[in-house]
């Protein structure tokens, strides 16, 4: 075996994350997800709502709400397990070497903060550097997101700019120290498609530019189309299928996946209800509070056998760079 | 500009409404100064009704209102029965000392307040978190009276600070700087006895507007941008909470002119309170309504004032103000 822990930014391991709601059943949301990303790679994670893609992203930067506990697995970022380290080296390392860029942009800034100041925030609690440097850097900052006339924007608030103009301001702040992992939760899906797709282009201008690694939230396949190195399909708590894009888009080999894909793609070519936020198909998903033991998408799968309701499906690698939690491909026969 | 004209203009207003009741209530109020004189035989009634007629009291209420508004305008505010002087120069020198103390229990309110708000915010469920609303659910439910009592016993057994009066007996004699303490000294009283009382509602709601701005996304962003703690609170947060929180720099100014009527009566502090009291007992018509105006108008210059303030620092209502030009 090859010891591929440097190749890896990130390697996340069996992660398990549950909510304790003050009145209510604990919520599995994260039910021992594994996923790695390499250096200067973008892998998208699609899943419809409520499949724990925002949970995920919280937890790698350790944010998790107090009410959620992640209960087991391990978060190797640069060989450095990111659960046991301590409050402060987290904080140096959010915003640093790992930025979120947050879902909602009209939310996520500071009413009352200039635009600029918002930005030399981050820059201020990271690096040594003086007011004028600061200053520049912010300029900089926000010529390299796409505003030409930057010392106009420095000072304006949020409130006085546009969605994609807020969404741009939010993606200074997160690679202003140029961290080596970018995540993105659902960073255009609050925009219209025009702006989404020069959010995606800026997007990877960035990666292209300096390396830097995006980790890309989506519920929506085709905001991956053309970004995204590799995709990680999540249903109900866990990845059912890690493959390159292509091979997503091309041949899916999950039936979950099948049916998502169809869907976002039969609606570009008729184009039908974009906008709809749920792809739609049959049933809906499980309870999280009581999960079934077998495959979770069972209950809607048109495919399944008698062995898909007995056990959790393991992992196959039917093609090369594809994995794939479904007995379709191994183990029928039981 | 307009944003300031609006405040300016309905402030103008209530001033002018409240003076239409007060005269309306003290209408309606049993009694007159001329009661007791009219019980002395040695008095006659035609003294009396000549008295009445000097100073205008046998016309009709809406002309005394006119009359009453048209010397307001002069500063004026009519002529005390009681002291036979114009009420202005009266109420004026007494409305200094009230805004000595209303004003450093607004201080001290504020010093008190904010740290322990943006504290007990930031430290949920802690044991001062914990102490502070037991302690200021007690001060609310308290009435104001009790407290000024309970405090001036202690201060009596103690003996920890002067009560009654603005300055001791030999005060001329002293020189500048033993003067000064001197006031500080016969000040603490009064001026704690505001400031519990009103920090303890001002508290709750800076603790409050904090708890919001902890919660509200953009801190939670900023945090995930690896901005420490701190900076957080008092950069992020407490920007995005002064904004409710000067609007309650009015609101307790407000509290604390009212609770300052009663206290300088408790505590014997020469300012409008015990004016309007024994103008109240003496039924010395004018002085009351003047000391009722006079009162009505600093609370409506703080909120200005708060306005004001709001217009400086919060941009979203800055941008109003220029649309609306
Ligand atoms: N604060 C919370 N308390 C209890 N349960 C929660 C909480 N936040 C999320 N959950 C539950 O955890 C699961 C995953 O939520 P999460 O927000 O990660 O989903 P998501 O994939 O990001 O959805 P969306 O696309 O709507 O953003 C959901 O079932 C949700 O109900
Ligand atoms: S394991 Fe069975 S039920 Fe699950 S997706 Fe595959 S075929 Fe369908
Ligand atoms: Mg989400």
């Amino acid at each position: 075996m090859v010891d591929n822990s440097n190749k890896y930014l990130l390697q996340v391991h069996e992660l398990k994350v549950t909510y304790f709601p003050a009145n209510g059943d604990p919520v599995r949301a994260l039910d021992g997800v594994s996923l790695d990303i390499c250096s200067g790679e973008v892998v998208g994670i699609l899943g419809e709502s409520g499949c724990g893609k925002s949970t995920l992203a919280s937890a790698l930067l350790k944010m998790l709400p107090p009410q959620a506990k992640c209960e087991d697995g391990s978060i190797l970022f640069r060989g450095r397990d990111l659960l046991s380290l301590p409050e402060r080296d987290l904080r140096a390392i959010r915003g640093q070497e790992i930025s979120l860029i947050p879902q909602d942009p009209a939310l996520a800034l500071n009413p009352v903060m200039t635009a600029g100041s918002q930005v030399s925030e981050v820059l201020r609690s990271h690096l040594p550097l003086n007011t004028q440097q600061r200053r520049q850097g912010v300029l900089d900052l926000l010529r390299e997101v796409g505003f030409n006339e930057p010392q106009e924007i420095y000072s304006t608030y949020p409130h006085q700019l546009s969605g994609g103009q807020r969404q741009r301001i939010a993606i200074a702040q997160a690679v202003a120290c140029r961290p080596a992992l970018l995540i993105a939760d659902e960073a255009t899906s609050e925009l219209d498609v025009s702006l989404q797709a020069e959010i995606v282009t800026l997007l990877s201008q960035i990666r292209r530019q300096h390396g830097t690694a995006i980790l890309a939230i989506s519920h929506d396949p085709v905001f991956f189309a053309g970004f995204a190195d590799r995709m990680a399909v999540m249903y109900a708590g866990r990845i059912v299928e890690v493959a390159s894009t292509d091979v997503i888009f091309g041949r899916p080999l999950h039936p979950y996946t099948q049916a998502l894909v169809r869907i976002a793609t039969s609606s570009v070519v008729t184009g039908a209800a974009k906008s709809a936020r749920l792809p739609v198909i049959d049933g809906e998903t499980p309870n999280p509070t009581s999960l079934p033991v077998g495959c979770r998408f069972e209950p809607r799968c048109c495919e399944r056998m008698d062995v898909c309701s007995r056990r959790y499906p393991p992992e196959f690698m039917p093609a090369p760079l594809a994995n794939v939690n479904c007995f379709k491909y191994g183990e029928h026969v039981d | 500009m307009i944003y300031v004209g609006q405040r300016l203009l309905r402030a103008i207003l209530l001033l002018a409404g409240v003076s239409a009741l007060c005269f309306l209530f003290t209408e309606m109020a049993p009694g007159s100064f001329f009661d007791e004189m009219r019980l002395n035989p040695q008095i006659s009634p035609e003294t009396i009704s000549a008295l009445r007629a000097h100073y205008g009291l046998d016309q009709p209420l809406a002309v005394r209102y006119g009359r009453w508004m048209k010397s307001a305008l002069h500063a004026d505010f009519g002529y005390s029965i009681a002291y036979n002087m114009p009420v202005a120069p009266l109420l004026w020198k007494r409305t200094q000392n009230t805004l000595l103390l209303t004003t450093t229990a607004l201080l001290l309110t504020w010093f008190i307040s904010v740290p322990l708000g943006v504290w007990t915010a930031n430290w949920r469920e802690g044991l001062l978190d914990k102490t502070v609303t037991l302690a200021s659910s007690f001060v609310i439910s308290v009435p104001e009276l009790v407290i000024a009592v309970a405090v001036l016993a202690v201060a009596v057994r103690w003996r920890l600070a002067p009560i009654g009066g603005m300055t001791s007996t030999d005060f001329d004699g002293l020189s500048e700087w033993t003067k000064l303490q001197d006031l500080t000294r016969h000040l603490a009283l009064p001026v704690l006895i505001l400031a519990v009382c009103e920090s303890a509602v001002i508290v709750r709601h800076i603790r409050a507007s904090m708890v919001e701005a902890l919660d509200a996304p953009y801190v939670h962003a900023a945090r995930g941008f690896g901005i420490r703690r701190a900076r957080l609170l008092f950069r992020h947060a407490l920007s995005a909470a002064a904004n409710p929180a000067i609007s309650l720099l009015g609101f307790s100014l407000a509290g604390l002119l009212s609770g300052s009527l009663l206290v300088e009566v408790v505590c014997g502090w020469p300012g409008l309170g015990p004016l309007i009291l024994e103008a109240t007992l003496s039924r010395d018509l004018y002085l009351v309504i003047g000391g009722i105006m006079f009162s009505a108008l600093f609370m409506v210059g703080g909120n200005l004032v708060a306005d004001v303030m709001l217009l400086a620092f919060d941009p979203r209502i800055r941008r109003e103000g220029t649309n609306a030009d």
